[in-house]
């Protein structure tokens, strides 16, 4: 997800070294000038390529990292119904991981060493994992209103000049809908129901707005995007995109019947867009920087389950290897 | 972290019958069976295809993206191969 991505350093991205060469870079230049794509072997910028291993694994890294919350209550999903829906949104972020992951290594760097900068903490994922999913709602209003923001963010990236990215987004995006129909459609049964579970959504959506809306990340005179911009990877600005989903939202949160935590938020009709409050930008920096609420749990679930599969991706190494002598013994 | 990482293999399906098989994406998984099942799960969750050809990425042998000009700009200035070289008679320029 996340153009947070984009405005959020981490540490040095490896992969192979590449002579800089006026002649090639005039070609690569002329390409994206011209809307065309680069392709994993063309010849390209060492910081062309720093960039997107950069933004491809922190973006897989939060498609990973964001299965946690919401399969915190998959074991506690009301019905067997949503049970089902759920089991699939989370395994499609599975799969969002690791097409991305895929892409990334198409630059020159091995998904254990992406993984490794996602363990040991050096390399960032979205911020907004580091809540924590409370209650039910929380189920849907992470589908409606963190996919909703995702969606947004992701739906430029299609058309991104690296080729192997771009498709991957194609991929995610086409999935995307569903997530956020189904929080929506869960939130809307909830707010057919009694009081207190109207107001667990109202709870839920005021503690997730603002979260939500950091997702575009820092404003735009805070963050410096000319060379991603100039490269054709990122085609829209942070600011443009969070005011194309708060017009959206606000509409849909008439609809469901709830409001969002923001007294400052009316329609402009001068500019035609809504105006909204100031963004907590501590809460966010802090978040960024490791002090949220769950980031050392959602870290220390990840190093878990990577540190307890550990003998069987030994074990399959093994069988696979032992397997391949068989066959070549009998031949 | 020790790093013995399971071989890339690229992922191909056929979306259904009557379509070539179409590069997807990548997995990484100890064996061929593996592969099959892992490209299963993560590229066709919807019925995305009918049919999986996994190959070892490190099987792959690719033209050199520095050929590009010897290997297909020799066909640019070929512009007979091509129906739209030929201008006919109006009453029988659709064939
Ligand atoms: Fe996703
Ligand atoms: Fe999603």
């Amino acid at each position: 997800m996340y153009t947070q991505s984009l405005s959020i350093p981490d540490g040095e991205a490896r992969g192979p070294k590449k002579v800089e060469n006026p002649a090639y870079q005039a070609e690569f230049d002329a390409k994206i000038a011209a809307g065309g794509f680069i392709e994993a072997k063309d010849w390209m910028p060492e910081a062309y390529r720093k960039t997107l291993i950069r933004q491809i694994s922190q973006h897989a890294h939060s498609e990973i990292v964001g299965m946690l919350p919401e399969g915190n209550w998959i074991t506690r999903a009301p019905s067997l119904k949503r049970k089902a829906i759920l089991l699939a949104k989370v395994q499609d972020e599975g799969g969002h991981g690791l097409y991305l992951y895929a892409a990334a290594e198409t630059l020159g760097v091995s998904r254990d060493e992406l993984y490794e900068a996602l363990l040991s903490g050096k390399a960032k994922y979205s911020s907004i994992f580091n809540y924590p999913t409370l209650n039910w709602a929380d189920i849907g209003v992470i589908g409606w209103l963190v996919d909703g923001a995702a969606i947004m963010n992701q739906i430029p990236l299609c058309k991104c000049s690296y080729g192997p990215y771009s498709r991957a987004m194609v991929r995610i995006c086409k999935e995307e809908s569903f997530h956020q129909r189904q929080g929506y459609d869960l939130l809307l049964a909830m707010m057919r129901g009694t009081p207190e579970q109207r107001d667990m959504v109202q709870d839920a959506v005021n503690r997730w707005w603002w979260p939500s809306i950091m997702m575009f990340g820092p404003h735009d005179k805070d963050s410096v995007h000319t060379e991603t911009t100039r490269w054709g990877i990122k085609r829209i600005s942070n600011d443009d995109l969070r005011q194309k989903f708060v017009d959206a939202t606000v509409k849909q949160a008439e609809v469901l019947g709830v409001s969002l935590p923001d007294p400052d938020l009316k329609w402009n009709a001068e500019r035609g867009h809504y105006d909204f409050g100031a963004i907590d930008w501590d809460e966010f920096w802090n978040v960024v920087q490791g002090h949220g609420q769950c980031n050392v749990d959602r870290l220390a679930a990840r190093v878990k389950a990577w540190e307890d599969g550990a003998w069987v991706r030994e074990a399959a190494l093994e069988h696979a290897r032992k397997r391949a002598v068989r066959e070549k013994d009998a031949a | 972290m020790e790093r013995k990482e399971w071989p890339l293999w690229e992922v191909f399906v056929r979306s259904r019958n009557g379509l070539d098989h179409k590069h997807c994406g990548s997995v990484h998984a100890p064996d061929a069976k593996l592969a099959l099942q892992v490209a299963r799960d993560v590229y066709t969750r919807r019925q995305e295809g009918v049919s999986i050809w996994v190959v070892k990425a490190s099987d792959i042998v690719a033209s050199d993206p520095d050929a590009k000009p010897e290997l297909f700009d020799p066909a640019e200035d070929k512009i007979y191969r091509h129906p739209t070289f030929y201008t006919l008679p109006e009453e029988v320029d659709h064939m």
